[in-house]
Order: structure tokens, then sequence, then C-alpha cells
């Protein structure tokens, strides 16, 4: 699978690095080259310093032949355009994104994305866990 | 109407200025306390301070009952959330967003924005100073009705100062809307109004005849 990465901060590295391990074709944008430190000496995959909201940097990024595009930033609206240019600029078959602000991602989930919110999930990781429930590290 | 302004740096403000001359009830949301000390000291209490593209803030602005958003900030991403958190959410009859980047406007369209206004951001840094040169200053450009919004300074040695706007040589599909004086309420400008040299004119004008409205006003630069 042919995957964009946008941030390359420690969610998006680590999942690049991942990702990269497992074989798949990888390509992270960051607009600030200091940020490809995070990634592995052997990570195979392209580091491209560009800014994902714009269509020039993906279309060198390779999204025209991409599977999936992933917005990880620290911005939520970044995310959130960058996304939503992958999905309806260049039809990009699964468009997944991260948006810290549980109200947004609901309104953009039911807007077609694949939008996380780390708030939510954490927030009910560390309830479960608190109340015996699961047991995660 | 009810507009809500996400947004208060100086295109917000001249903006919110302008609207509220004419008579619309109106909200600014922005971010940043010195701005919002700003615009309330010079246009009253019309500010909320917050973030306009959480659903919260926007829920507290009364967003549903909205009838227009514009959201002018510097941010392209941060407009187009505002814009579709109103549409989508609120049901806010009409967007508009600003755009620093033209490449953006495709992707607004598409997404339901309204309209989108890219904004000449250097002209716009001077807007608030006293350039006295510059007679004719861009504010807003509307692309899909290829409308500008300016505003003009009439310098002293105008030919129509002294003269009232019926007997202007206007451009066809120009309009004078808004008169700002020094010590006074900005005023509608009517046809009787008479211009005078200090004014400051807010006026619409197809992009293509923005020169003929400056040579109305001002006269030709010989």
């Amino acid at each position: 699978m042919k995957v964009i990465i946008m941030g390359c901060g420690r969610t998006g590295a680590m999942l690049a690095t991942m990702l990269d391990a497992e074989g798949h074709s990888v390509t992270i944008l960051d607009i600030n080259e200091y940020s490809f430190r995070r990634l592995p000496p052997d990570f195979k995959g392209t580091a491209l310093v560009g800014d994902g909201t714009d269509d020039e940097t993906l279309i060198k990024a390779g999204i025209k032949q991409a599977d999936a595009f992933v917005a990880v930033t620290q911005g939520d609206n970044r995310n959130i355009m960058a996304a939503q240019i992958a999905k309806h600029i260049f039809k990009i078959p699964r468009v997944l994104l991260r948006i810290y602000d549980p109200g947004r991602r609901e309104l953009y989930n039911s807007l077609g994305l694949e939008a996380f919110s780390p708030t939510t999930i954490f927030a009910q990781l560390l309830k479960d866990n608190l109340l015996g429930k699961t047991r995660l590290e | 109407m009810y507009i809500i302004i996400v947004g208060g740096g100086k295109i917000g403000y001249h903006l919110a200025k302008a609207l509220l001359a004419e008579g619309h009830e109106l909200l600014v949301i922005e971010k940043d306390r010195n701005r919002i000390e700003f615009i309330s000291g010079e246009l009253g209490s019309v500010c909320m301070l917050g973030d306009g593209c959480e659903t919260a803030v926007l829920a507290e602005a009364g967003t549903n009952r909205a009838d227009m958003l514009i959201a002018v900030t510097g941010d392209d991403e941060d407009n187009l959330v505002a814009c579709q958190l109103a549409k989508h959410k609120f049901k806010v009859p009409r967007t508009i967003a600003r755009l620093s980047n033209p490449k953006n406007e495709t992707l607004f369209h598409l997404l339901g924005i309204d309209v989108t206004v890219s904004s000449t951001d250097v002209i716009m840094e001077n807007i608030e100073q006293e350039v006295p040169t510059h007679v004719l200053t861009h504010l807003l450009t509307i692309r899909d009705r290829g409308i500008e919004i300016v505003e003009v300074k009439i310098p002293p040695d105008a030919k129509s100062t002294g003269k009232k706007v019926k007997d202007l040589d206007l451009p066809p599909g120009s309009a004078l809307a808004i008169v700002i004086r020094s010590d006074q309420r900005p005023q509608m400008v009517t046809q009787d109004t008479v211009i005078q040299a200090g004014d400051q004119i807010i006026a619409l004008t197809p992009t293509d005849t923005e020169e003929q409205l400056k040579i109305a006003l001002q006269g030709d630069n010989k």
C-alpha cells in the first residue's frame, strides 16, 4: 500500500516507521526538516519537506498514486483541510486524520472523513483503566 | 441581518465597521484579547473572545440564528473550518471565507463555501495607516461577481469636493456605500451627500471600472 503521511511528529513518525517496517511504501511530509530526526536510520520511505495543504507538494509526494492519506499535524484545521484536499480533489480511497477537538471530529466524521480524536480515545482509555475494565500500557 | 465575523484583524475590523454602519447586528469572534480591546474601544461591545473554529464558541455566539458568517482570519484552513462548522452544524445560510492562497478557491467552492474573497495582504497592511498618496485601497475582492470593495480617501484638491453624489460621473455598476468623516459616525451615502475633502468612502465597484471610479472621485492624475 502507498501511504502519504502529513506531519512527522511523534505519531506521524511512529506510524511511518511501523508501516515502513511492514513493507509499505511511505512518504512522510513535514514543513520542518528537523522533524525527520524522529525517523529511524533504516527508514526506507521518502521524507519530504513541504506543506500538505499545498497541491503541488502533494503531487510531488505522489498523491496521484496513493492508496491512503493520513493527516497528523498538530493543527486540527490543517489536518481537516489537507484531508479534504486528498479526499475531494485527489479522490484518495482512504483518508484518515487526527482532530483533537471532539466537536469538530464529530462533524467531519459525519461529512465522510475517518477522523479520530485522541482526546476522546485517551480519556476513555484512562477511565477504563481507572475503573479496572481493561489494562493497557 | 445577524452577521458573525470570525477574525478581528484589520479586515475583520473594517468589515465590522462598515456592516455596523449599514445597521446590521454583528459579532466579531477573536482569539486575541488585545484585538478585542481595540475593536471594543472603537466600535462598542461587538466582540466575543474565543476560537471561531470551536463548536462550543460558535454555539455560544448564537450561530444557529446567524444569517451569515464571514471568516477573515489570516489562515485559510481556519477560515475553511469556521465556514464548514457554520454551514453544516449551525445551518447558516451564507458563508464567506477570506483566502490568502488563491489556489484554495476551487477546494472551498467544492466544499460548499458560498463566497471566497481573495485579499491582497500587502495593501491590507497599509489600510489603517494614513497614507495620503494612497487614494484607493482594496478592501475585498468578491471573485464570483468581479466586484471590489474599496476605500477611497478624498484628497483636498479632488475635483469631486463640494459636489453632490448624483452629480458625479460614477462608472455604471459602482456605488458609494459609506462615508466616514473625522469626529462623526459613519454615514450611509445618499444621492444628496456632498463630497468633502478628507472623506473616507467605502465603495463597491466592478473590477474593470475601478480606475474610472478613482477618476470620478479624485480627478485624473495630471
